[in-house]
């Protein structure tokens, strides 16, 4: 008879209680003040679903929810070829290839409140290098005062700052790549183009799946630069769902709302997080995994 | 645990959670599970279509949140028919 020696689950159980005291226990007290009226643990009403109805047809939580979307799609759209475009072109070997490694890890190494409060000087329309710049050229630049150009400035501050983490993840990536399969793509007489479809993209897709998951879901959590940089204006034309909910649950004190909004933005990621993760892994199923071709 | 703010909705939501999960890790010690294709577009094992019914649970109720004034609890069986299906035939 066969004898189970579970002995090694005894080896995660610390990541389980960890995970379980910092995400699983939280998570579930936010569902249990979001289904409550709540100002502290004596004064508690149960409401039932009555902050998730009033959320979900809150034009100001829709818009948000779309900004947030667009910012996201946008930032992926960027900064993923951006990144593989960047990696490419980097020396594989020798000296400058540290330094350009180095160069490019600086951005990672910057607060996100130091991020934000450099472009927000760097854009400014009257001395920062950027701003005054633009607007020495004839054009009408002024970020604080223009929702395309705040969004213009916003964009650009999170692909200078995130877009070397896809370059680093992408050059490590190309590294990883036989020479052999390079020399085989040269006998056949590949192009450029070729190779990169048939060769590189192939065996970067498991790096660019964890780097499309992590720019994704941090995009999606953006609250720190575009608080620093636009404060969510002009207007709430730069308001994404962190800022939102931050105001909501510290600014007014509204913990039932809050946690409702909380619960259906851990939703939203959630969903759009698996859906990337099947879409990705579904296409590798369907083209025969990493150099499959 | 009074900490958390408790109440029996909730506590009941979650206690059938782990349930499920208890039961489908006793299921896979049993019946181990097979991947296969089902209704959904792409190849799935038991955990998979539990985690893809409780996702559709959470999004036919808040659909239904979101456009319906009728009670809740249609959304919920809507929701637990559409799992049962999802695990069957998913």
């Amino acid at each position: 008879m066969r004898r189970w020696d579970n002995r090694a689950w005894l080896g995660v159980l610390p990541v389980v209680l960890i995970v379980a005291f910092s995400a699983v226990v939280p998570l579930m007290t936010v569902v249990n003040y979001s289904v409550q009226d709540i100002f502290d643990l004596n004064n508690r009403l149960f409401v039932g679903f009555e902050w998730y109805r009033d959320t979900l047809r809150d034009p100001r939580f829709l818009e948000a929810l779309l900004r947030q979307l667009g910012f996201s799609a946008l930032v992926l759209a960027i900064e993923i070829p951006l990144g593989i475009l960047v990696a490419r072109n980097l020396p594989r070997r020798g000296a400058s290839a540290g330094v350009w490694l180095v160069v490019l890890a600086i951005p990672l190494l910057i607060p996100w409140n130091v991020v934000g409060t450099i472009w927000q000087m760097f854009a400014r329309p009257d001395i920062g290098l950027l701003g005054a710049g633009v607007n020495a050229l004839g054009l009408d630049f002024n970020f604080t005062a223009d929702p395309v150009d705040a969004w213009i400035v916003l964009l650009m501050m999170d692909v200078w700052h995130w877009t070397s983490l896809v370059a680093l993840l992408a050059y490590a990536g190309l590294a990883a790549i036989p020479e052999p399969y390079y020399q085989a793509a040269e006998l056949d007489g590949a192009g450029r183009w070729q190779v990169f479809r048939h060769v590189e993209l192939p065996g970067l897709k498991p790096v660019l799946l964890i780097a499309g998951l992590l720019r994704l879901m941090d995009s999606l959590m953006i609250y720190t630069e575009p608080f620093v940089l636009t404060g969510g204006g002009p207007g709430s034309s730069t308001t994404f769902l962190s800022q939102h909910l931050t105001t909501m649950a510290v600014g007014q004190f509204d913990l039932g709302p809050a946690a409702a909004f909380s619960v259906l933005y851990f939703l939203v990621i959630l969903l759009l997080c698996w859906l990337f993760y099947t879409a990705v892994m579904r296409s590798e199923d369907v083209e025969g995994g990493p150099g499959g071709h | 645990m009074a900490w958390m703010a408790w109440t029996w909705p909730t506590a009941a939501f979650f206690l059938c959670v782990a349930l499920a999960l208890a039961v489908l890790t006793v299921l896979e010690l049993k019946v181990p599970t097979v991947q296969r294709r089902g209704w959904l577009p792409l190849a799935t094992t038991r955990g998979d279509r539990f985690f893809i019914s409780l996702l559709a649970a959470a999004f036919v109720h808040v659909s239904w949140l979101a456009f319906l004034d009728a009670p809740v609890y249609w959304a919920t069986g809507l929701a637990v028919l559409l799992g049962a299906g999802l695990m069957r035939w998913g």
